[in-house]
């Protein structure tokens, strides 16, 4: 057990990198509660609540930039979670069960890609996206996207199919299941806290993502939020849309935080405990 | 019910190893065979090989006549019991148990599988925990519920991949009387792997002892013990093991560390114009103090002075223990099989069981009767016992057979019986009896012919327990308790 000196420790250094994390994300909260006269007033709160950057967003005049752009977001992120989460569960548990030649070949190609410096690509796959007529939609986005999420849901599910004990499979098969019957049956349920795990992560990377988001898109048939947030201005051109960027970063934030909250239980929980002697 | 032929099994791996190497074995429908060996002798592969976990390299497997080796596992109809359990963690006790019903789409509506689920568990005492996930139930109770999944639907043979293994000592007592009972009362075709030759001896109809992928023995375990082939096999089944006494042979005369010892008349023929060192193969209870041998037995022996290092009394009998200097002509050959046997060395000391009452202490010369009748000598070289007597040996097993046949049966009219609705026992008064009978009587003294009527009043009755559902399994278990594996080399040598 830990002493009281090193809870103290541990407390000191746990409250310090909370303000480190979190104090950017008050700010912007703060900011987005400000008065177009009060965001240069140099002040952490706002000199009064006003709620005139989120009407502004929703209803007003950047309505057209942002919801659309919402709208974009949520669904190109989605789908592309989607994908790469299926994908990546066979390959996965292909690597962790199947000893095929090129098995090293598919991890590390994935790991290669995934450090592979994005902005690099843009530039060409701009080219090409508008050549075959991906450019500005939402396949020509979710395509690069999982480029992005793919190797890293392949290594975390990996990870997590080898834990799984293999005999539950062939118990499974003994019973009197098909590969795919055990797989669906048995794997699957065991694989649920991974595969959320890797959902949360390859939703975050594709939601987060801003270059091939300014990149490939031009118009709000497809540009996600990120992209969008740039494209924000004031009332007039002399006008700081500070704050209505503010607004709409905190609503971006919300589907994250509430991501991690609902499946907090999912991924925490050690599900396989007692398939074999503990 | 099916019986399972194996016909000269090879499993090779990659790298050209052979884990399993010609392994021929006929297992009869409604036996219970025991693959047992050190680790890494193949076992648990041939196990796998039978269930269709692994792919047969050669060799033809077959099952009730029908060749099974390109089938999937769930084409072979076979259920089994894993080692570490593998029970579906996800699931619930109830749906574990169902697991295999609720596979066979459209066989099974869901009344009939409640009721077979709930059969099963009432079998295996399990009703309290149906609702439980497996990651709160304790080691037995898990072990409890991998054999509920194994006996719910009508598989053709049971396999056990060392089932009791996870278990602390009491418990493995326990369930090695409850799986025994189980295999009698079901009379399914049975495969057990284990590394443990108490439950090899001891569930076991036929033993299969294994080395290194090759088949050495396949017999009743009194076979076994009483006529092994070779070195490995005698070391390995007893315990304590039997003693290997470095013996040259002087014209009528055994010159051994401990003492000369008379060759007797059966072995005299056997070892002339063989080496003049040989191995003696010697279990402790062939041994006694000279005073406690009846003197109509003495002439069957030879008696011999020795002098103990020490001994040690365990209240119902007593080991006496003595060092020697191991002759280096075989000293090879020993420790290689040590290695085998999956010890460091093999101990030059030679163990003695003597009567409890006995006043031999260590340090002091006392003479020893040893009954030659049961002395092995084997080949220092090719380990082959020259003493072992085919015939005697075929008897036994056919003996065990022939009550296995007849156990069976006994157990099939009793179900029928009890089916019929009319016999009803109090379970509660031959609990009583149970606990306060020999120890293990019915599983040790199965095949000692004038035990026979009471063993089978022992297990007939444990099934009333059952159907009354009374704690059925209490005798049982304490039975099994305060059995030590000791008992049975003691016992039958009296």
């Amino acid at each position: 057990m830990l002493s009281t000196k090193q809870k103290l420790g541990w407390a000191i250094v746990t409250v310090l990198v909370l303000i480190y994390a979190l104090f950017p994300v008050l700010s912007i909260l703060m900011t987005s509660f400000k008065s177009p006269a009060d965001l240069s007033s140099g002040k952490f709160l706002p000199s009064q609540f006003v709620t005139d950057n989120y009407e502004q967003i929703f209803v007003g005049d950047a309505k057209d930039l942002f919801l659309p752009a919402l709208w974009n977001s949520i669904g190109i992120s989605l789908i592309a979670t989607f994908i790469a989460v299926v994908l990546a569960t066979l390959c996965a548990y292909a690597i962790a069960r199947l000893d095929f030649p090129g098995k090293r070949i598919v991890l590390t190609t994935a790991l290669m890609v995934s450090m592979f410096p994005v902005i690099s690509i843009v530039t060409p796959l701009f080219n090409l996206w508008r050549q075959v007529g991906l450019y500005d939609t939402w396949l020509g986005l979710i395509i690069p996207y999982l480029s992005l999420t793919l190797p890293i849901s392949i290594w975390t599910l990996a990870a997590f199919f080898q834990q799984i004990p293999w005999d539950l499979e062939r118990a499974a098969q003994v019973d009197g299941a098909s590969t795919w019957q055990a797989f669906r049956k048995v794997i699957v349920p065991l694989t649920a806290p991974g595969v959320f795990t890797t959902a949360i992560i390859a939703f975050f990377i594709a939601w987060n993502d801003f270059v091939y988001g300014i990149g490939l898109t031009s118009t709000s048939a497809a540009r996600p939020v990120p992209a969008a947030l740039a494209f924000f201005t004031g009332a007039s051109q002399f006008e700081d849309p500070a704050g209505a960027i503010s607004a709409a970063a905190i609503i971006v934030t919300i589907p994250v935080v509430l991501l991690v909250l609902a499946f907090q239980r999912q991924i925490v929980s050690g599900l396989t405990q007692g398939a074999v002697k503990g | 019910m099916a019986a399972i032929t194996m016909q000269n099994l090879v499993k090779k791996y990659d790298d050209g190893f052979p884990a399993v190497n010609d392994v021929s074995i006929d297992v009869a429908d409604g036996e219970f065979l025991i693959l047992v060996g050190p680790s890494g002798c193949g076992k648990s592969t041939l196990l796998r090989m039978v269930v269709g976990l692994e792919d047969i390299t050669s060799g033809e497997l077959l099952i009730d006549g029908e060749r099974v080796n390109d089938k999937a596992p769930r084409d072979r109809n076979l259920s089994m019991v894993f080692q570490n359990y593998a029970l579906y963690p996800h699931l619930t006790v109830y749906e574990n148990i169902a697991f295999p019903l609720r596979l066979s789409k459209g066989q099974f509506s869901n009344d009939e599988i409640d009721r077979k689920v709930r059969a099963a568990s009432d079998t295996l005492d399990l009703d309290d925990h149906l609702e439980r996930k497996p990651a709160n139930l304790s080691g037995g109770q898990r072990q409890r519920v991998a054999m509920g999944r194994a006996i719910v639907r009508d598989a053709d043979a049971f396999l056990f991949d060392e089932p009791l293994s996870n278990l602390d000592a009491k418990l493995r007592g326990q369930m090695r009387t409850e799986i025994a009972q189980l295999q009698r009362r079901m009379g399914i075709t049975s495969i057990y792997v284990t590394h443990d030759q108490t439950e090899a001896m001891t569930l076991g109809d036929r033993v299969a002892v294994l080395k290194k992928g090759v088949l050495q023995q396949i017999a009743s375990p009194r076979e076994l013990y009483e006529q092994p082939v070779n070195l490995f096999v005698a070391g390995f089944i007893g315990a304590p093991s039997m003693n290997f006494l470095p013996a040259r042979i002087e014209g009528n005369v055994f010159k051994t560390p401990i003492g000369d010892i008379d060759v007797p008349e059966r072995v005299q023929q056997k070892v002339s114009g063989k080496n003049d060192i040989v191995l003696l193969g010697l279990r402790p209870e062939h041994f006694e103090d000279s005073k406690f041998v009846d003197e109509a037995k003495v002439p069957h022996g030879t008696t011999f002075e020795a002098e103990f290092t020490h001994t040690e009394w365990l209240g119902n009998q007593q080991y006496g223990y003595r060092q020697f200097e191991q002759d280096q002509a075989v000293k090879h050959k020993l420790d290689e099989l040590a290695k085998d046997l999956d010890a460091d060395e093999m101990p030059s000391q030679v163990v003695v069981s003597l009567d409890a009452s006995s006043r031999i202490r260590g340090g002091t010369a006392a003479n020893i009767w040893l009954d030659a009748r049961r002395m092995h000598v084997f080949d220092p070289e090719t380990g082959e016992n020259l003493t072992r007597d085919e015939e005697a040996g075929a008897e036994l097993t056919r003996e065990a057979t022939e009550e296995r046949e007849a156990e069976t049966e006994r157990a099939r009219q009793k179900a029928d019986r009890e089916s019929g609705g009319t016999h009803r026992d109090n379970g509660a008064a031959h609990t009583g009896d149970r606990t306060a009978d020999t120890p293990r009587r019915d599983a040790s003294d199965r095949a000692a012919a004038g035990d026979r009527s009471d063993a089978d009043i022992l297990r007939t009755d444990t099934r009333d327990g059952n159907a009354t559902g009374d704690r059925p399994e209490a005798g049982g278990r304490h039975r099994a308790d305060d059995a030590p594996w000791q008992g049975q080399g003691g016992s039958t040598s009296a």
